[in-house]
């Protein structure tokens, strides 16, 4: 890519004038914005009234000299980039000026093409700098898109409690029914904490075998079982600097818990099959919709790793507790389906919302979403109505009764004749049964129009 | 419509400067003239490096010329540096009358390659529309083939054409006319 030289200010500092006037027309040729001063003093007042990219140094001024400038300089300004001149090859002022963060040194007289690459590399280096700000800002948008959906006060308590610890290193413990959220607030607590460049982890301890799991964690050494042909890393490696999060914590064997509290502990590790100890810097979430309380009391989960991840825990409600998010959310799936299937589908009837807001949700947000995506894909646009939603959803009751089998069939099949006006072939599609034997069941069930 | 001098400064072969001054005329449409002035350069000498300060040089051209509306080329065999650098090709005034160009470092002898006339020649005319591009108040170019390409060695003087790029070309009959 093509610099554009004269945006780039460039202050030369030098005691000799034709060293300013020499390095001044040189940079002038080549485009650039370029000032000079002649001692500390004058460098300093010019960079009150300017902003500057980029300073060349000599070491050796009187009054305040370079290594001393410099020191000042970063003090305000730590994204500039300071190159040091000498005239001596001293190794030792050099490396005192590296120390110090500058950028670079050379040695006067310069190789015309060793400044020019010098100063091409240190251009380089300021857009890159300034193209990661700008990516990372990016992605700040890009995660923040993700967060809780909501207005309720639940959600925005949990929301006020997810700020609240996110900038700590606190261990989480974020509780709640399936299906809440609980990952999309662990993401959530990453994104407003300070490790949000670094990754986020996620591992369901719940999938996974104990010996599966171990591996999946610590990573392994290469033959440190059948099938090991290569050194893996684990996820507490993936997470160094990041967080790592383990949903259902709950299931996790006692063996587990131990080598779990080993690592929360000394912040160590070795990978299986391994020697070497190897340090890690993560932040630990951990999710369950486990009675951990009980489980500790009936022996299943040890006590003391128990209160080690019990720093701060977050309760997530479940979504029949917070009815009046869910049009805000239905919305919010219908948006992202909508962009994902490039399907021209935008709203909700107000009889279809009533349905879902009036639904119990077990499956809560989770069984929402699903339920948006089957709408989405059976629906026409450019509205869901209530044929496109899930059929239990209409149907569902919040708790089911104690009934008989034979009665729970009778009504279901009565359920579905009605709704299907009594079209014997499409009552049985929908039953997933032959014709015959729903007309045996329609006589046995004295079942009527 | 300003003209452009060429000046002999410590130059034994002087059959050079016709070709170059036909090269200079043709790429910047303009007169060109051989303009032989007595010129001591001693006091840009360096011993310590035994080099001539090409900053002191200009300068010292600058106080001896009659029309400063004109451009002013000095070609020398001297070998040159500023202060800061080892070396240089040659220097100029950004946007001011004189620049100054030397054929030391241009010929392949200087780098233990057999004497070639016609590449010293061919670097020659390129560094010397260079500087006079400065003087008219060109930057350097990021565009490889063009003139005004910073060249820092030899190579990248044989890498480019003796031509402005389109640019610069624009740039420059904007500045000739100001």
């Amino acid at each position: 890519m093509e610099i554009k030289k004269d945006q780039y200010h460039l202050l030369i500092v030098d005691d000799e004038e034709s060293v300013r006037q020499s390095l001044h027309n040189w940079f002038l040729e080549d485009g650039y914005y370029v000032k000079t001063a002649k001692d500390a003093y004058e460098a300093l007042a010019i960079m009150e009234q300017e902003s500057w990219h980029l300073v060349l140094l000599d070491i050796k001024m009187p009054g305040m000299d370079g290594i001393e400038l410099q020191r000042k300089i970063k003090s305000f300004n730590k994204d500039i980039i300071i190159i040091i001149m000498t005239a001596f090859a001293s190794v030792e002022t050099a490396v005192k000026a590296l120390k110090q963060d500058a950028y670079d040194y050379i040695v006067k007289p310069f190789n015309p093409d060793d400044l020019s690459r010098l100063i091409r590399n240190a251009i380089k280096q300021i857009e890159l700098r300034s193209e990661n700000i700008q990516l990372r800002q990016k992605i700040n948008k890009l995660e923040q898109r993700d967060e809780l959906i909501g207005n309720s006060e639940q959600i925005k308590h949990v929301m006020n409690l997810v700020k609240t610890v996110a900038p700590s290193n606190s261990t989480v413990v974020i509780r709640g029914e399936s299906g809440t959220g609980k990952e999309l607030v662990a993401r959530a607590i990453h994104c407003h904490s300070n490790r949000r460049y670094h990754p986020i982890i996620p591992v369901n301890c719940g999938a996974l075998s104990e010996t599966l799991l171990e591996s999946e964690l610590f990573g392994h050494e290469k033959g440190a079982f059948t099938g090991a042909q290569s050194m893996r890393k684990g996820k507490f490696e993936l997470a160094d600097q990041g967080t790592l999060f383990l949903d259902e914590i709950g299931n996790i064997s006692q063996k587990m818990q131990m080598e779990l509290l080993r690592v929360l502990e000394t912040k160590q590790f070795t990978r299986v099959g391994g020697n070497q100890l190897i340090n890690v810097d993560i932040r630990l979430i951990c999710a369950t919709n486990y009675n951990l309380e009980k489980a500790v009391e009936e022996g299943n989960f040890r006590e003391d790793l128990y209160y080690r991840i019990n720093v701060f825990t977050i309760v997530l409600p479940p979504l029949r507790e917070r009815r009046s998010d869910i049009p805000l959310l239905a919305q919010h799936f219908i948006n992202k389906y909508s962009r994902a299937m490039n399907k021209a589908i935008t709203e909700i009837t107000p009889e279809a919302l009533n349905i879902l807001i009036h639904h119990e949700w077990p499956g809560n947000v989770r069984e929402l979403e699903n339920a948006i995506e089957r709408a989405m894909v059976v629906g026409k646009p450019p509205t869901i109505v209530p044929e496109n939603l899930p059929f239990q959803l209409t149907t569902r009751s919040s708790e089911p009764t104690l009934d008989t089998l034979d009665s729970v069939e009778k009504k279901h099949i009565s359920y579905v004749l009605s709704k299907s006006a009594w079209n014997i072939s499409q009552a049985a599609k929908i039953l997933n049964i032959d014709r015959v034997t729903l007309y045996n069941k329609i006589k046995k069930y004295g079942i009527q129009k | 419509m300003a003209s452009i001098h060429i000046i002999p400064v410590h130059i034994l072969d002087r059959k050079i400067l016709t070709p170059l001054s036909k090269e200079i005329s043709h790429q910047f449409g303009l007169q060109t003239s051989i303009y032989n002035i007595e010129f001591d350069v001693s006091f840009a000498y360096d011993p310590f490096r035994n080099q001539y300060h090409s900053t002191k040089l200009i300068s010292g051209i600058r106080n001896l010329i009659d029309s400063p509306s004109n451009k002013y080329l000095a070609v020398t065999e001297l070998d040159l540096f500023i202060p800061i650098l080892t070396y240089v090709f040659g220097e100029a005034q950004l946007n001011g009358p004189v620049s100054i160009v030397s054929t030391k470092r241009l010929q392949p002898e200087f780098y233990g390659l057999p004497w070639d006339e016609n590449v010293a020649l061919d670097r020659l005319k390129k560094e010397a529309v260079h500087e006079l591009g400065h003087t008219f108040g060109l930057h350097h170019c990021p565009d490889f083939q063009c003139v005004l390409h910073s060249s820092t060695y030899v190579e990248e003087i044989d890498f480019k054409l003796v031509t402005l790029c389109e640019n610069c070309l624009l740039t420059l009959k904007k500045n000739m006319l100001l």
